[in-house]
């Protein structure tokens, strides 16, 4: 096996409103089934390392992390040299429910937004309330960015993580740099 | 002439002055005009010509409702048509042009229409151009191309960016005057979020240039307050170059922002769209005045009463020296005080109400030394160019002249029209208001959201109601209504602004001066500036049967033109009630319709253009194929190669190459962007077997199926092949178009159908870069990378294993959509490039080289296997396609089973899949139809069939094809006609569709 490729090798716009980078390799789990059970609220808490988050919402820790996609969809995110493993313990910890757990950290591209300006620029590709009041850091949200699906969440306040899918990282680069363009400061948030 | 006078002009910073050009001379303005005040300060009164008659024509208003001054601004990758002088703020370097003139705007030869008009009334275009026939597309069609349009179309790219922004709030008031901002300011007191929006960039609205008090102190000083009473709320925001542009369900607001029109060498974004979603709206969008309607209304120099006012005070311009002003109102007497406190002459006011007594406004000009003509109005204005005189007439009559009074401008009034779109976008209606005679919001009938209460209020002179006072309650009635929408509350303590009140006489309505006006004075009494629509047009209009508004407005054009008929509306509507003897309010208007104001087509798309026009899916391997000559295609969002062209060879070269290599050496081919669905569950065998046509249930683990879906009208929707991961697991693969749709499909029957069956499904299409590797060469390649066994007994044909190829872990399908040895090798897309790479270097001494999608095509058109989108286009079922093999007879049920049994559906006479062979070797043109004997009813030749796929084989060395025809198989050896759309017709013989190596075994070894 090769190092991993992720789809835009850590690309970077600093030149805008708010820092735009993409992360590289991060990984990923998804895992359907019925969340409200305790078997699979367990299998995913003990293999993410994290609590179970509230619907719409996720829980992080570093790279450790479990997100609420749908009443039957959590998203296990760790490092991506461990998925393999992780996602072997997974299905033990689930075999005698009815669940699926799948690999899609490379079916995913991971951007950061850095800076005081960072939620501006996500408001103006993303129809999410993006107020300080509104959104806030433990969130979660599957929405899109301008034309293609995503899902966002803050880590810390200035700093918003997002997902897509991989074949549309370039674009998703694009439409974030432009969207930090120089000048272009809403002053709304 | 207009001029710049020495003081006044509250809105300019004289100590900055501003250059610019028009049509090319120089011309000075300062900081804070408009475009419009500028050219009216140097003297520029004709700004343009009508769109019909090429009259010339002048500045007519000072805001968004202008109709006549429209320009080309800027040049080359800042050019833009039709920008209104009115809401164009100047800035040094300006380069502004008139329009729709010939040779130059002093001089058109256009202008003859005016003296044709006689002959181009109402619905000429329609009643001229209909006969004869022949004659529209080579005469009529070209010179109405020619005349039509005021501005010309950029050509070069628009180099300015553009965005959007959501934006979220309670409480949206749209418009920042006075009552915008006293409902603001009520809202806020709630502790609600307020957008507030202002078109201009000032605050205030009309009330500075009109005057009064509020709470005791001058209407600025409290604007100021208020304003910066609003700034310190951090639950405000004010934006102002911001035009509340339409109003939809939901609560949802589109806000137009300019940016750096005013400021172009600013970095960032030229314009803004606000997309808002407000729990409720308040529209404070102010009123319009009206024109008269009296002949020689649109002469230069003739300016709505209210804008000559505006130029004064705003930006210390006067419109002409002697000014008569004609009015049915009381508000018009402020321009004539105005313009005579800046010393200004104003020989006399006609006002076509007769008055019992003095009121107060007539009074104070009567004081000031104002000749007030009572009863009288316009017979008809003088001038070409502009103004020289008006003759003077009595309202009642029909336009005999008493007296002519020299002039050089006419400040008009027919009173006021509240600005009622924003509140009729989503449905509120309307009520006649006999008083203010205007339509104004009935708060009886508002915009209703989803949940049947009321989303938008009106505030101030947007409601009706134009007293300094009454417009301030109602602003915080209004705040107060919405808030309770809302179930919010206003503090206890709040309370409303109080404005001062003027005493002013009842207006009367006038649609038409004199009342009794003949023909020759109607056919010069302008309704419609822009598209040139006079009285007589709508009278004719009516005449002629067109007695709904909406027919009337069509066939005049009435209300057409960019200004949206913001003028001509009501004036439109009157003068059609009139002739048809019926009221105004029985007449109704014409529908609102967004955007209020014309926004730019750019900021509607805002970031996507250039990179970011479109999403573009990229495989892993994406940019090796774009550095090693690949032509890509579409195919949905994915771009995949074509062909990968070496130099110097054409791109058909290159596909024969390509399929050539791959039969006889090794290929590699990028299959990444077909789907991958897993499907997992106790009842996924049997769900599989409900999805697809054949068995899946039954398909042993380590094994792969072909396998059919139709939908459930039993139409072809995909194909692809499955395979059976484990016990409870498949793995469903779909044609690159069908990754998303199918995966939907499967979500939308699991969760609204069979929502009681036990399967997941998850999408891993892009999780996996997949590699077609194949050829004669195939096998030694893998072997020579080393792993695991490839063999044909290790992993035979329709089998699959998991394991290690040259130190990559892989997935691996010997599955053939080639007809050679293939296999489909599936790696982490994070390991797509590497495993490639690995690839083309140990095939390098076996010939391999990279194939694109024309080579996949005519692999598989060889040997006859369809594809979903040639041989399918959504009304193929598998029975036409001959996969009757396909269709489970063991199963008891299917989607598609039941559909297929319909008579239609089993019908013997459908068109059957057949393979085609021209008989000279040359290729069918793909598309082409097979004609039968005789004519069908519209005197057409009768098809009997089609092509679906055609292409040159090049291992065959002749045109191969694929169609369905008419008894196709039954027909076998039979030459059918195609002609082509090149003139020619092909002559192609019926034959077995599978060309090449029909017994597989190439593909088996």
């Amino acid at each position: 096996m090769s190092d991993p490729v992720s789809a835009l090798n850590n690309a970077h716009y600093g030149a805008g409103i708010a820092e735009v980078s993409e992360l590289g390799a991060v990984g990923m789990i998804t895992l359907r089934g019925d969340i409200n059970t305790r078997g699979v609220q367990k299998g995913a808490v003990d293999v993410a390392g994290v609590k179970m988050p509230a619907p719409l919402h996720c829980v992080t820790d570093g790279s450790a992390g479990i997100a609420w996609m749908s009443p039957d969809e959590l998203l296990i995110m760790c490092n991506y040299a461990d998925v393999a493993k992780k996602l072997e313990t997974l299905r033990g910890k689930t075999a005698k429910v009815h669940a699926l757990a799948v690999n899609v950290s490379d079916a995913r591209a991971v951007f950061e937004l850095r800076g005081p300006h960072a939620r501006e620029v996500l408001a103006k590709v993303a129809p999410v309330d993006l107020a300080r009041d509104q959104f806030k850091s433990g969130m979660f949200r599957r929405t899109r960015i301008a034309q293609v699906p995503a899902a966002f969440w803050m880590p810390e306040e200035d700093v918003i993580r997002m997902v897509c899918f991989r074949s549309v990282a370039q674009y998703v680069f694009d439409v974030l740099s432009v969207a930090s363009q120089p000048g272009s400061e809403v002053g709304y948030i | 002439m207009s001029t710049r006078l020495a003081t006044g002009g509250r809105l300019l910073n004289k100590s900055t002055s501003v250059k610019f050009r028009f049509n090319g001379k120089y011309m000075r303005g300062y900081e804070g005009d408009t475009l419009a005040s500028a050219l009216l300060a140097n003297d520029q009164m004709l700004v343009g010509r009508s769109f019909k008659y090429h009259r010339p024509r002048g500045i007519v208003a000072a805001g968004p409702e202008e109709p006549n001054g429209l320009v080309n601004l800027g040049e080359g990758s800042d050019f833009e048509p039709n920008a209104r002088v009115t809401t164009t703020e100047l800035f040094d370097g300006l380069r502004a042009e008139s329009q729709n003139h010939w040779p130059s705007l002093e001089f058109d030869v256009g202008a003859i229409n005016k003296h044709l008009s006689r002959f181009l009334p109402a619905g000429f275009y329609y009643k001229m151009f209909i006969h004869p026939r022949p004659l529209w597309k080579h005469v009529y069609e070209p010179i109405i191309r020619h005349s039509a349009g005021l501005g010309r179309a950029p050509k070069t790219r628009d180099e300015d960016t553009y965005e959007h922004f959501y934006a979220f709030c309670d409480v949206l008031v749209i418009g920042g005057g006075v009552a915008g901002l006293e409902a603001a300011r009520a809202s806020a007191l709630s502790g609600a979020r307020v957008i507030v929006m202002e078109q201009t960039a000032h605050w205030g609205g009309r009330t500075p240039v009109d005057g009064g008090d509020i709470n005791g102190m001058p209407a600025q000083d409290w604007i100021d307050a208020t304003l910066a009473e609003l700034g310190a709320m951090e639950n405000v925001t004010l934006r102002t170059r911001t035009m509340g542009a339409g109003v939809y369900d939901h609560g949802y607001v589109l806000g137009y922002e300019r940016l750096t029109d005013h400021n172009p060498e600013a970095q960032g974004p030229r314009h803004r769209l606000w997309r808002v979603r407000a729990g409720h709206i308040i529209t404070a969008t102010g009123a319009i005045e009206r024109p008269l309607s009296f002949a020689g209304n649109d002469i230069p120099g003739v300016m709505l009463a209210a804008s000559v006012r505006d130029y004064v005070v705003n930006y210390g311009v006067s419109a002409g020296d002697r000014t008569v002003v004609v009015t049915n109102n009381d508000d018009a007497y402020l321009t004539a005080i105005a313009l005579k406190e800046a010393g200004l002459d104003v020989p006399a006011i006609l006002d076509a109400r007769v008055l019992p007594e003095d009121s107060a406004a007539m009074a104070r000009a009567k004081e000031l030394g104002i000749r007030v003509l009572m009863g009288h109005g316009v017979s008809s204005v003088k001038g070409g160019k502009r103004v020289t005189s008006v003759a003077v007439c009595s309202q009642a009559g029909e336009g005999s002249v008493l007296e002519e009074i020299a002039c050089d401008a006419v400040a008009m009034s027919g009173g006021w029209s509240p600005v009622v779109h924003l509140w009729s976008h989503c449905g509120g209606k309307l009520m006649w208001d006999t008083a203010n005679a205007c339509f104004s919001p009935d708060p009886d009938q508002p915009p209703k959201g989803a949940d049947g209460g009321q989303f938008v209020s009106t505030a101030g002179a947007a409601s009706g109601v134009f007293q300094l006072d009454d417009g301030l309650n109602d602003a915080f009635a209004a705040a107060d209504g919405t808030l309770r929408c809302l179930g919010r509350k206003l503090p206890r303590d709040a309370k409303a602004s109080q404005g001062s009140r003027n005493d002013e006489a009842p207006m009367a309505p006038v649609w038409l001066m004199p009342q009794g006006a003949s023909v020759k004075l109607r056919e010069k009494a302008w309704l419609d500036y822009q598209n040139d629509v006079k009285v007589s047009d709508v009278r004719l209009a009516a005449q002629e049967g067109f007695v709904s508004v909406e027919h009337a407005k069509r066939y005049t054009t009435l209300g057409m033109a960019t200004d949206q008929g913001k003028l001509s509306n009501i004036n439109g509507l009157a003068t059609l009630a009139n002739a048809l003897g019926e009221d105004i309010p029985s007449v109704g208007t014409t529908t609102f319709r967004p955007p209020y104001h014309p926004i730019s087509m750019a900021v509607i798309g805002g970031e996507a253009r250039d990179a970011a026009f479109q999403p573009i899916r990229r495989t892993p391997m994406h940019d090796w194929h774009a550095s090693n000559g690949a032509e890509f295609e579409p195919v949905g969002q994915w771009r995949r190669p074509y062909a990968y062209v070496k130099s110097g060879e054409s791109t058909h070269d290159a596909v024969m190459r390509e399929v050539t290599n791959t039969r006889e050496k090794m290929g590699l081919l990028d299959a990444s962007t077909l789907g991958k669905l897993i499907v997992k569950g106790p009842d996924a065998g049997w769900f599989l077997d409900m999805l697809y046509t054949n068995m899946m249930s039954t398909l042993k683990v380590g094994k792969c199926r072909y396998g059919l879906m139709c939908n459930d009208n039993g139409f072809l929707i995909d194909d692809g092949v499955v395979a059976r991961i484990d016990e409870d697991t498949w793995l469903c693969h779909t044609t690159t178009g069908g990754a998303e749709s199918i995966h939907a499909h499967m979500e939308e029957w699991l969760q609204t159908e069979w929502w009681d069956k036990k399967v997941y499904v998850a999408n891993v299409t892009e999780q996996y870069a997949q590699i077609a590797v194949v050829g004669p060469n195939a096998r030694n390649a893998l072997e020579k990378l080393g792993g695991m066994d490839v063999s044909k007994e290790a992993l035979g044909f329709m089998e699959w294993a998991d394991g290690v190829i040259g130190g990559f872990n892989v997935r691996v399908y010997r599955i053939s959509f080639s007809g050679e040895l293939s296999y489909e090798i599936a790696v982490d897309a994070g390991q797509g490039q590497a495993f490639w790479d690995a690839l083309m270097a140990v095939g390098a001494d076996l010939g391999a080289m990279p194939y694109g999608t024309e080579c996949l095509h005519i692999l598989r058109a060889e040997k006859g296997f369809i594809m979903i989108g040639d041989e399918t286009d959504g009304t193929v079922i598998p029975q036409d396609l001959n996969l009757h093999w396909a269709l489970s007879k063991k199963k008891e049920d299917y989607l598609g089973k039941r559909a297929h049994q319909r008579s239609h559906m089993a019908d013997p006479d459908r068109w059957k899949l057949v393979g085609l062979e021209t008989t000279d070797g040359s290729t069918l043109p793909d598309g082409a139809y097979a004609v039968g004997e005789g004519n069908n009813a519209n005197g057409q030749r009768n098809m009997i069939g089609r092509v679906t796929s055609s292409y040159h084989s090049p291992t065959l060395g002749k045109g191969i094809a694929m169609g369905l025809v008419h008894n196709g198989p039954d027909r076998m050896g039979e030459v059918l006609e195609f002609p082509g759309t090149d003139g020619k017709t092909y002559s192609a013989r019926i034959v077995d569709p599978v060309f090449y190596d029909k017994e597989g075994a190439k593909q088996n070894v």
